[in-house]
């Protein structure tokens, strides 16, 4: 029963769409491009900011992140230890557009009240992606 | 004769050691998912996956149907965070949720328990010689951390010999 739900689980990881993070930043950028007409380009300055800062509400992405993304985070609410963010120090990460989507919708609207912008999304992403 | 009557007793008392052995097997029968404290394991891949990113994935014995309804239609507000799940995987995740609910899981006050900690078995079970601040300590956080105590709560054992209480 075990093996059988191992092999299903890689079976269904395969069927999954894998990409890379270059390609969720791509797609970010294509995004800020139409929801913003002056958009320059993505910093990880900006991002470091907006993932170490609260936003009006009482978390930020930092309380259960951590704030060293290459480190492992802890659910502020239930204690479950949460996997480093940071792609250098987790391959799983910005692989799996299922995902990113699910989390980024629901992380947002805990952190800001809102969906992020693709400004927002594409300047964190860029500052987890220079983290070294 | 004598010797026939005396094997007729034996058999009778084979037979009644074996209604015995039934009905104790019965008995026990009746309480297959918690047996000494395990809970029969389940499979579900969406279930497994999404349930278990904040907390462990809880067995679905452990609530009614209709908590499991009530739970699965409110993810966007889960006990105070935003836990939505698109339609598809939230109706298949509570179609597995129904099929295996328990039944007698109900709360004290006979509504439906949104959380297991508000059953009545689940108090029954916590009841004796916990210290009095053990859901408070730093390392437990909260009763909804049940690995904090039984450490192999993700294979469905909650019995007595992986318990161990944290500091």
């Amino acid at each position: 029963m075990r093996f059988t739900f191992a092999t299903l689980l890689l079976l269904l990881s395969f069927y999954a769409h894998a990409e890379t993070p270059a390609d969720f930043q791509k797609q970010f950028t294509t995004q800020a491009q139409q929801e913003n007409p002056a958009f320059t380009g993505f910093s990880a300055e900006q991002g470091q900011r907006f993932y170490s800062s609260t936003h009006g509400k009482e978390w930020s992405c930092a309380t259960c992140h951590s704030q060293n993304p290459k480190a492992s985070g802890q659910h502020i609410a239930t204690g479950k230890t949460i996997a480093p963010l940071a792609p250098t120090a987790n391959a799983e990460r910005f692989t799996r557009p299922d995902k990113v989507e699910k989390w980024f919708k629901r992380n947002c609207n805990e952190v800001l009240g809102r969906a992020c912008t693709a400004q927002e999304k594409g300047d964190v992403l860029t500052y987890l992606l220079s983290v070294r | 004769m004598t010797i026939s009557l005396y094997r007729s007793r034996w058999w009778t008392l084979w037979l009644g050691t074996l209604l015995v052995l039934i009905a104790g097997g019965a008995l026990a029968d009746d309480d297959d998912d918690h047996d000494e404290g395990r809970i029969r394991p389940l499979h579900h891949a969406a279930w497994q996956q999404e349930c278990s990113a904040c907390h462990i994935a809880y067995p679905p014995q452990l609530l009614p149907a209709v908590s499991w309804r009530a739970i699965m239609n409110g993810l966007n507000q889960h006990f105070g965070t935003d836990a939505s799940l698109d339609t598809q995987q939230q109706a298949d995740i509570l179609r597995f949720l129904e099929a295996n609910a328990g039944q007698n899981r109900g709360s004290k006050n006979g509504s439906p328990p949104l959380r297991i900690t508000e059953t009545r078995w689940f108090v029954h079970e916590h009841s004796e010689e916990l210290p009095a601040d053990i859901w408070k300590r730093p390392s437990v956080k909260s009763a909804a951390n049940c690995s904090a105590c039984h450490t192999a709560a993700e294979r469905g054992d909650y019995s007595e010999h992986t318990l161990r209480l944290p500091r």
